[in-house]
């Protein structure tokens, strides 16, 4: 009884999985030059599929994710008269920029076992392990880690952005920041049907600092006693040549 | 125009960051600070992370006091052997205060310190100014009052006397080297060249005339400053060169005029202008410790720091 029913519920679920995600970026590196002020980046794709759709109707969900890093969320409190940094938490693996975009409302779009499962939604994507025992409220500083990244434009949840045609073609555009941090951000593709992931799709934005910002980076990294006497110079130099300019103009 | 900071990795509008380093380096050349109290606190304001604001910083003090000691050094109003006196006591100071730092760092709350270090000084020697400068220009006012005599105090009766000729000084070294060492710590704690305090401590405590006492505190932050700039540049890569440049074109155009502002001046208007800009800021910083921040919680970087 039990194997028939199996078998039944294989049936149901064959054509879901055999949908699958052909996807493609505008670009897939991003160059931080010395005007760097922030790019967009599309996201393209199909779904491709061996049977005809079924009648629940598809979503795509589309998370970009900088390089993770250790966050220290400090809290303000009144002590002895003024505003001191009172407790601290430390957010072990915090993403440096996300963003997670929807075809509908991602709370509707996703169930929450999904979400956990795939850690799509954004306190999803932070992870906090070890709070002290000291700090009474835990959860408030993964909130207030949120809200501050998101007014700075670091955290986006961008529902209804990815345009869906025919239950086939989508596109979305994520806005990347002119304070991006370098490395590799995963850009991953869901299918969702029914607030279950049917298929996804990973792929790689690099983002890398070029020419000038490149140098300035390296030196100041491998060579750094070198760097410093080098900034020196420059600050005398250009010290002394004002000086000199303004003796000439005679001001 | 927005332009990326490799170090700092943020992205700024360049000609805002070459107006802020134009004012403050006229206020640079005029008084004789460095201008680091003003500007690391307007750079933490604009976005850059503090760490790389007070490096940076240091490298710029560099440049705009370079530039006006040289305009000082054609008005011989430096006084080169007081200047080398104090950095003796200065380089020492700084090295105890990159460890006093350290130290402080371990216990935490090292934010806190800097702050009240800031607010304690900056109002106790804004106000003393404020009050000797005011009590100075109305003295002038009224030429009939006789002139304090010359106090013989202790200054005068210690040992291995100097003679400063540029500052018409005959003192012994000791007390320009413990007004050095003090203030090369509080610089190293604080992240700024220290002027705005050399400057009062050479007029009120060793007695140097005000004109000699610019290009004197100009002379010994370069080395102070430049000696912190390798520091930060060799152990925690937060210098940013990018920065420091926007900042320094428009810092030593800045000090060229603000000296030249600076000599057309009196001695009592240049101190008590000096000394409103100190208790501004003072009460700036006060009025954040004491005011409820509107955003309770902030970001650091991961570690612990």
């Amino acid at each position: 009884m039990i194997r028939a029913l199996a078998f039944l519920f294989c049936l149901v679920t064959m054509p879901l999985a055999a949908e699958e995600v052909v996807a493609g970026l505008s670009r897939d590196e991003v160059q931080i030059t010395a005007n760097f002020d922030g790019s967009d980046i599309l996201i393209y794709g199909a779904v491709k599929r061996e049977s005809p759709a079924a009648s629940e109707p598809m979503e795509v969900i589309i998370t970009v994710s900088g390089p993770e890093q250790a966050v220290n969320v400090r809290k303000k409190a009144w002590r002895f008269g003024i505003w001191v940094n009172a407790s601290a938490v430390e957010v072990d693996e915090a993403p440096s920029f996300y963003a997670v975009a929807s075809s509908g409302a991602l709370r509707q779009v996703l169930t929450r076992t999904e979400d956990l499962r795939h850690s799509i939604s954004i306190p999803r994507a932070i992870r906090s392990v070890g709070a002290p025992s000291t700090v009474a409220n835990a959860a408030e500083f993964t909130e207030a880690l949120i809200r501050i990244r998101t007014a700075n434009n670091l955290y986006q949840q961008l529902d209804h952005s990815v345009k869906l045609y025919d239950q086939t073609l989508f596109s979305t555009t994520i806005d990347l920041p002119a304070n991006l941090v370098e490395g590799p951000y995963d850009t991953r593709i869901f299918l969702v049907r029914g607030g279950i992931v049917v298929d996804d799709y990973e792929t790689v934005i690099n983002v890398n600092k070029v020419g000038l910002e490149r140098w300035i980076y390296d030196l100041a990294h491998q060579q750094p006693l070198v760097y410093g006497l080098l900034s020196l110079f420059i600050a005398i130099a250009a010290g002394w040549m004002a000086s000199a300019v303004f003796r000439y103009i005679r001001f | 125009m927005q332009i990326y900071l490799p170090i700092a990795e943020v992205s700024v509008n360049a000609f805002l960051l070459l107006g802020l380093g134009g004012i403050v380096g006229i206020l640079s050349g005029m008084f004789g600070v460095g201008g680091g109290f003003l500007m690391t606190p307007l750079l933490f304001f604009i976005g850059i992370p503090p760490a790389v604001a007070v490096a940076t910083e240091a490298n710029q003090i560099v440049a705009s006091s370079f530039s006006g000691v040289l305009a000082h050094f054609k008005r011989r109003t430096v006084d080169l052997k007081m200047g080398l006196v104090l950095l003796i006591g200065g380089l020492i100071g700084a090295a105890i205060g990159v460890q006093v730092f350290a130290i402080l760092r371990e216990m935490g709350q090292v934010d806190l310190l800097v702050k009240l270090c800031y607010v304690v000084f900056l109002g106790i020697i804004g106000g003393l100014m404020f009050f000797e400068s005011l009590r100075a220009i109305r003295r002038s006012k009224r030429p009939s009052a006789v002139p304090e005599r010359k106090k013989h105090g202790l200054v005068h009766a210690l040992p291995f006397k100097m003679k400063f000729r540029t500052s018409g000084l005959y003192i012994s070294v000791i007390p320009p080297i413990v007004v050095g060492l003090f203030v090369g710590v509080l610089a190293a704690i604080m992240g700024v060249g220290g002027g705005f305090i050399m400057v009062p401590a050479m007029i009120y405590v060793l007695g140097m005339p005000t004109k000699v006492v610019i290009g004197t505190s100009l002379f010994q932050i370069i080395f102070v400053t430049a000696f912190t700039t390798l520091l930060h540049a060799t152990t925690n890569y937060t210098v940013d060169m990018a920065l420091a440049v926007l900042l320094l074109v428009g810092g030593v155009i800045g000090a060229q005029i603000g000296t030249r502002i600076g000599v057309k001046l009196k001695a009592e208007q240049l101190r008590i202008l000096l000394s409103i800009m100190v208790i501004a800021v003072c009460a700036k910083l006060a009025l954040d410790l004491l005011i409820e921040p509107s955003e309770l919680f902030s970001l650091g970087s991961g570690g612990h720091s």
